[in-house]
């Protein structure tokens, strides 16, 4: 029996496993990646300078995926090059279990999204920052919400020009007043990021999205328009654009299949914890996005007091008041970069909405009701992803829950061939 | 560090994924759908939407964006479902 197994190298994970350890407990931390650090952290692959050296009392398992997590936090693990063959099988039972696994980005659907030169805005952020290259060589970037930022600045970084930064929504701050003062420490990282876009003339657009991109085998140009304040089309604004990528993000999507399968319960979509980051199995605690999605600082507060929770230690005052004002700050961010429902106007009945099934609107809209039925007669969200990136998409769409496709009993791929040989025991 | 891209040896870094090496190549697509035969590359860039995978040494759907290179792999396009060779 392990101590305290934490699942996530990422900031959530990185700190709940060093909080853990400083009391007195041995953790086993566990990634997919070859590198820890996650979304905000990623360490650049081609650079072998470790940024987050390993703190006494933890042993780190890389390449190593979760793909299956049974009640009682049994651990199934699968070690080695990603998608194997030939991976090392493990398991592994905690005594205490930390579900760190982060988010990824959702994209609303729109007519050419699945062309090659379209990434999600976090992709284009992992392939500059892990890999030194740029998705394109000129690049739009377009979606809601404050990371959209970042990710101009590190496709600018990469060497790539950024045609624009267009912003969705028209973020009204002055509605919030309290959010803003307990996010008042973000304000120097949001300043560098506007610099950066003013010394390299990009213009950063409200109200304005991306509604269509096109190109023969891949991107050549999009088609961007003014919005409305739910997110309909102001008929008239619509502007062709060359570009050779674009990166969209309309948020992020909790990774909840670990947490699903371990028993713990969701509200709105998120695990749900207590202020020690309980989740309502024992023994099983959650921080991060998983549990809401608040950037890499609220990630760690989290994850400090889920490795002392989860270590038996007590949580100082002080630090659960930390995760309580960067909550708030996080309410309203998200409050000021809503996702329009016009979005859907933007479809049309050719358009995929299941990239890796192909399901067009229409056969969705055919469909029938319940996510059951939903997924048996049109496919959807049955592909190789799991609907992993269609599921809030087609949930919103046919006005199921958002997390109606978040039980995935097998986590990540795995061959058959793994699970067949026995002496990979 | 030498690998093999469909066919044609190249240089790779150590900590270079194969999507990391496609894309600074210039490539954006190296897999067709099953059903649509449509080309796909990288999506989401961090092992999420399976757009991008590739055949290496023989097995078929490996992330790209994922998959770390090793000396000597041999990388190709994938079309389609394909059966492990
Ligand atoms: C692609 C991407 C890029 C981002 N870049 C930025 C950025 O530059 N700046 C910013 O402010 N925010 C960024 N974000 C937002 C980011 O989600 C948070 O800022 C922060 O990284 C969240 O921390 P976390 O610890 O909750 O999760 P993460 O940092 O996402 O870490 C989670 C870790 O869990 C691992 N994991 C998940 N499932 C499994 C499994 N089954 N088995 C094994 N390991 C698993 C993942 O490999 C990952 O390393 C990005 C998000 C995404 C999706
Ligand atoms: S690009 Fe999404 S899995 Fe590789």
């Amino acid at each position: 029996m392990s101590s305290v197994v934490v699942v996530g190298a990422g900031p959530a994970g990185l700190a709940a496993a060093a909080a853990a350890a400083r009391a007195g407990r041995d953790v086993l931390l566990i990634d997919a990646e070859s590198r820890r650090g996650g979304q905000y952290h990623r360490q650049d692959l081609l650079d072998t300078t470790e940024r987050f050296p390993l703190p006494p009392g933890v042993e780190h398992l890389a390449e190593t995926v979760v793909w299956a997590v049974e009640p009682g936090r049994r651990l199934h693990l699968l070690t080695g090059p990603a998608d194997g063959p030939g991976r090392r099988r493990r398991t592994v039972d905690a005594a205490a279990l930390v579900i760190a696994p982060g988010a990824h980005d959702r994209v609303l659907p729109f007519p050419g999204w699945t062309l090659p030169g379209v990434y999600t805005a976090g992709a284009a952020q992992a392939m500059a920052k892990g890999q030194r290259v740029a998705v394109g060589r000129r690049v739009l970037v377009a979606g809601t919400g404050p990371f959209l930022l970042p990710v101009a600045r590190a496709v600018l970084g990469a060497g790539a020009e950024v045609a624009a930064v267009l912003e969705a929504n028209r973020p009204r701050w002055h509605t919030e007043p309290r959010g803003l003062a307990a996010g008042l420490a973000k304000a120097p990282e949001l300043l560098g990021y506007l610099r950066t876009l003013a010394k390299h003339r990009v213009p950063y657009r409200t109200r304005t999205a991306v509604i269509a991109a096109h190109g023969a085998d891949r991107l050549e140009s999009v088609t961007t328009a003014r919005l409305d304040e739910r997110w309909r089309v102001r008929p008239g604004t619509e502007r062709e654009l060359e570009v050779d990528a674009l990166c969209v993000g309309h948020g992020f999507t909790p990774r909840l299949e670990l947490a699903v399968a371990a028993g713990c319960a969701l509200s709105g979509g998120f695990v749900s914890v207590d202020p020690a980051q309980r989740t309502s199995v024992p023994g099983v605690y959650a921080a991060g996005e998983v549990t809401g999605i608040g950037g890499a600082d609220l990630a760690a507060a989290e994850g400090a007091v889920a490795g002392l929770a989860a270590a038996g230690a007590p949580v100082p005052p002080r630090l659960l008041r930390r995760v309580r004002s960067l909550r708030r700050f996080a309410a309203a961010l998200d409050r000021v970069h809503p996702v329009g429902d016009g979005w859907r106007e933007w479809l049309t009945d050719d358009t995929l909405i299941c990239r890796c099934e192909e399901v067009p609107y229409r056969a969705l809209r055919a469909a029938a009701p319940g996510a059951r039925a939903l997924r048996l007669t049109s496919r959807a969200g049955l592909g190789l992803c799991q609907g992993r990136t269609c599921g809030a998409a087609v949930a919103d769409l046919c006005g199921l829950p958002g997390d109606a496709f978040a039980r995935r009993p097998i986590a990540a791929p795995v061959r058959l061939g793994e699970l067949i040989d026995e002496e990979n025991e | 560090m030498r690998v093999e891209l469909d066919g044609e040896w190249v240089t790779a870094v150590p900590g270079q994924t194969v999507a990391g090496l496609l894309l600074a190549r210039g490539r954006v697509s190296w897999r067709t759908t099953r059903a649509g035969g449509a080309p796909r590359g990288v999506f989401c860039g961090i092992g999420v939407c399976h757009d991008c995978l590739v055949v290496v040494n023989g097995v078929p759907d490996v992330r790209a964006c994922q998959r770390l290179l090793a000396d000597g792999d041999r990388v190709r396009c994938q079309d389609g479902a394909e059966l492990p060779s």
